[in-house]
């Protein structure tokens, strides 16, 4: 595999590399040459003036606040989705009983691995409409929940308090995630090599131990997909938004740069100014994979 | 342990593979169609005369599109019979959508839009653009033209007071907003002669009221903060507009600085404060969506809801039927107001327009002609129990609690209706500065002097935007 790999591989994906070029690529060319235009969307007319669509995003104060809400989500949500996932799939696949470490996990993990995976198949457009009656202040669960076990101090207008409204909506995020990363996380860890475990057990490594120095690392790979994966989906978020807070919740304290992109188009029907934000979101997208992919690079083991 | 190889191996490849396609997001959607556009198209001629005012080509296809929501698209059929009775040898093409922006783009784009467009619902094009980019034919032709039912009436005198307005933009008549919507404060009649209360007429009346209803243990007024607060400016605007008359509204859709200073302007405001002081507001009400406010309302949560005339049929099967929907006008500030007790804010809704680039302008004025014939209109209030936008159309339609109220409080107001462009001509601001400030306004997160100097100087800085066309009135 030295010489002429690239094209020996790239023969192979002719087809879908051309479907992606013109499906994929293609469109995002456009899109970078309608940012440097004052296109409004719903007429042939157009004029060019290069990046003064990016001058004016660098100062729009709603631009950059909506990228923070994106940075908190793409701070929380994958670091707590991903912490429960990796501490389900552990309990239910390497937590081993006495005796039998790196097989099987604890008492009716066949019970719980179907209970972990049901949010997931819960489309996440649903989960926002059923996530909507859950905290409503006066008929929801959550509040009445509350009321019930006498903490009325708590109970407040969830998605209308500016402090709570993101963390509601990030709850829902993990809430949906977590089953899908608990089956890639799981899956990882049943393919990780049993030798090691044992090994671990002869050098008087407990629970946690082996947990921390074996399957953590073992896991780095998978855990870095997972974050880009995960990333990209907080970089958008537009789904779920638009469901439960489409006008960017309390004085637009949960407003994400999707849905200011889409109000930029749609509301304002600025095309050009609409596709600059795109462009500026696709940098970032790509920023952030290669940074985690690039972090904590070591030497790698295949097994 | 391998020594990791030169080059690419396996998993590296699917992986970078992998990131490389999932970096991929919604910007690409915008452009997948923004490719160059046809030249001005020459739309289809026929002779004019006394039967064919507007000059129809007989033979000419006719494209109609229509959205197809709340009052569903049979009316629409209804219309295109009408139109092949008229003229035989026409093709007529029926489409019916909600993605009224997203599907219509490309054709707009490309120059072949629909002849008719009924450009509406949550995907509709923003009016204020395809005014600016002049995708929109002058409809004066069609305002000259004959009435179907009696020669010696025009179209545009059959036009319900509002719609003119509603529909031009710098002088020209653009757009046809064929459903009359009025915004009236919404109750439920049974409980209110129960408890023996009035619909207030003036401010102090209604603050009385609403202690009442408050210590009758019912919550005065209800709203869906997450996404319609701004339907409880009606109340505010409202009072305001009708203490100072319709030029109150005109200064402030004109975005003349000190607009939102008016005194008027600001009483109604202070008014929201003070009732949000007394809790006259359903607690919970900033973190609800409008379905679940309204929904609140009909159980009889709350005893005021602030919406358009279609909110009975929104909530169809939800309220109990002898809930009995009335409408009332919203108060004035005192008994000294500009416009009388009955006057009502009405906004024709439901933008119709005829594109400028369509191969058959002359058939989509026509088509629009007969939408407002005597048979066309009253056909449509009957399959959608509710009022079209012009005179003389008979309700056929069962005539349900709510609008029976309406139609009575339109009757009493006559041609004392107001409303205010600022909604539709600059959505953006509405929602992102009006909307967002009026939520918090009414959260108590901030006073009325702050609304009003934030509106304000939001108001001054849309004025100075190059970005945004204006309009004036």
């Amino acid at each position: 595999m030295r010489y002429g790999k690239y094209r020996f591989v790239a023969s192979f994906l002719a087809i879908p590399l051309l479907l992606y070029i013109v499906f994929v690529v293609s469109p995002y060319l456009q899109a970078i040459y309608i940012s440097m235009t004052d296109w409004r969307g719903f007429s042939p007319n157009r004029n060019f003036i290069g990046l003064a669509n990016y001058a004016e995003l660098l100062g729009d104060g709603r631009f950059w606040r909506a990228m923070w809400h994106n940075a908190l989500l793409l701070i929380v949500v994958p670091v707590v989705t991903l912490g429960i996932a990796l501490f389900l799939a552990t309990m239910t696949t390497v937590a081993g009983r006495r005796g039998s470490v790196g097989h099987g996990g604890v008492r009716g993990s066949r019970f719980y691995q179907v209970v972990f995976v049901f949010p997931h198949v819960v489309p996440l457009v649903i989960a926002g409409v059923l996530f909507g009656f859950f905290y409503n202040p006066e008929a929801g669960l959550l509040n009445g929940l509350l009321r019930l076990v006498g903490f009325d101090w708590l109970t407040r207008a969830w998605l209308g308090d500016t402090t709570f409204a993101l963390p509601a909506v990030m709850a829902v995020l993990i809430w949906s995630f977590v089953g899908f990363f608990y089956i890639v996380l799981s899956a990882a860890m049943k393919s990780l090599p049993t030798d090691v475990f044992e090994a671990a057990v002869l050098d008087g490594a407990g629970g946690f131990r082996t947990f921390v120095s074996i399957t953590i690392p073992m896991l780095t790979d998978s855990l870095k997909t997972s974050y880009i994966y995960l990333g990209i989906l907080m970089l958008d978020c537009f789904a779920l938004l638009q469901v439960m807070l489409p006008d960017g919740g309390p004085d637009g304290s949960t407003e994400v740069v999707a849905q200011y992109l889409y109000r930029a188009a749609f509301t304002e029907g600025r095309f050009g100014y609409a596709s600059a934000i795109g462009v500026a979101l696709c940098l970032v997208t790509l920023v952030l994979a290669i940074v985690v992919l690039r972090m904590g690079r070591r030497e790698r083991v295949e097994f | 342990m391998n020594r990791p190889r030169p080059g690419l191996d396996r998993r590296q490849f699917l992986r970078h593979a992998a990131v490389g396609l999932f970096a991929v997001s919604s910007a690409g959607v915008l452009s997948a169609c923004a490719t160059s556009g046809g030249g001005p198209t020459t739309a289809a001629q026929g002779d004019v005369s006394a039967q064919n005012p507007l000059g129809v080509a007989a033979d000419a296809g006719l494209d109609v599109v229509i959205f197809k929501g709340g009052y569903g698209d049979e009316y629409a059929l209804f219309h295109e019979e009408l139109y092949k009775k008229a003229y035989p040898q026409a093709q007529v093409e029926h489409t019916a959508t909600t993605q009224i922006a997203q599907e219509m783009q490309p054709r707009f784009v490309a120059g072949n839009p629909p002849d008719v467009l009924d450009n509406s619902g949550a995907q509709k094009i923003d009016y204020a653009t395809l005014a600016a980019e002049g995708q929109c034919a002058d409809l004066a032709p069609l305002l000259d033209a004959p009435t179907l039912d009696d020669p010696n009436v025009k179209i545009r005198d059959i036009l319900l007071p509002g719609v003119l307005e509603q529909g031009t933009y710098d002088g020209k008549f653009l757009m046809l907003n064929y459903v009359y919507a009025a915004f009236p404060m919404w109750y439920s009649k049974p409980l209110f002669e129960q408890h023996g209360w009035q619909p207030p007429t003036t401010l102090d009346e209604m603050m009385a009221l609403c202690e009442q209803i408050k210590t009758a243990g019912i919550s005065p007024w209800a709203y869906g903060g997450t996404n319609a607060a701004d339907y409880v400016f009606d109340l505010s605007l409202g009072m305001a507009v009708k203490q100072g008359g319709p030029e109150v509204a005109k200064k402030i859709d004109n975005l003349e600085p000190g607009a939102w200073q008016q005194d008027v302007v600001v009483a109604g405001v202070q008014a929201i404060e003070e009732m949000v002081r007394k809790g006259y507001f359903m607690p919970g009400s900033e973190g609800l969506k409008h379905t679940e406010a309204q929904t609140a309302w009909v159980q009889g949560k709350a005893a005021f809801y602030v919406s358009g005339s279609w909110l009975e049929n929104e909530m169809k099967g939800i309220a109990p039927p002898d809930f009995t929907m009335t409408a009332a006008p919203v108060p004035a500030l005192d008994s000294g107001s500009a416009l009388p007790a009955t006057a009502l804010r009405t906004q024709p809704t439901e933008a119709f327009i005829v594109p400028a680039r369509a191969k058959n302008v002359n058939g989509g004025l026509e088509y629009l002609r007969l939408m407002m014939s005597k048979e066309g209109a009253s056909k449509f209030a009957e399959l959608t129990a509710s009022v079209p936008s012009v005179k003389g159309a008979d309700a056929g339609a069962a005539a349900t609690p709510a609008l029976q109220s309406v139609t009575a409080a339109l009757d009493a107001a006559g041609s004392d209706v107001f409303s205010w462009q600022i909604n539709t001509w600059y959505v953006n601001f509405w929602k992102s500065v009006l909307q967002q400030q009026l939520g918090n306004l009414l959260a108590g997160r901030i006073d009325a002097n702050t609304f009003i100097s934030t509106v304000q100087s939001e108001s001054d800085k849309l004025a100075a935007d190059q970005n945004v066309p204006k309009f004036k009135r």
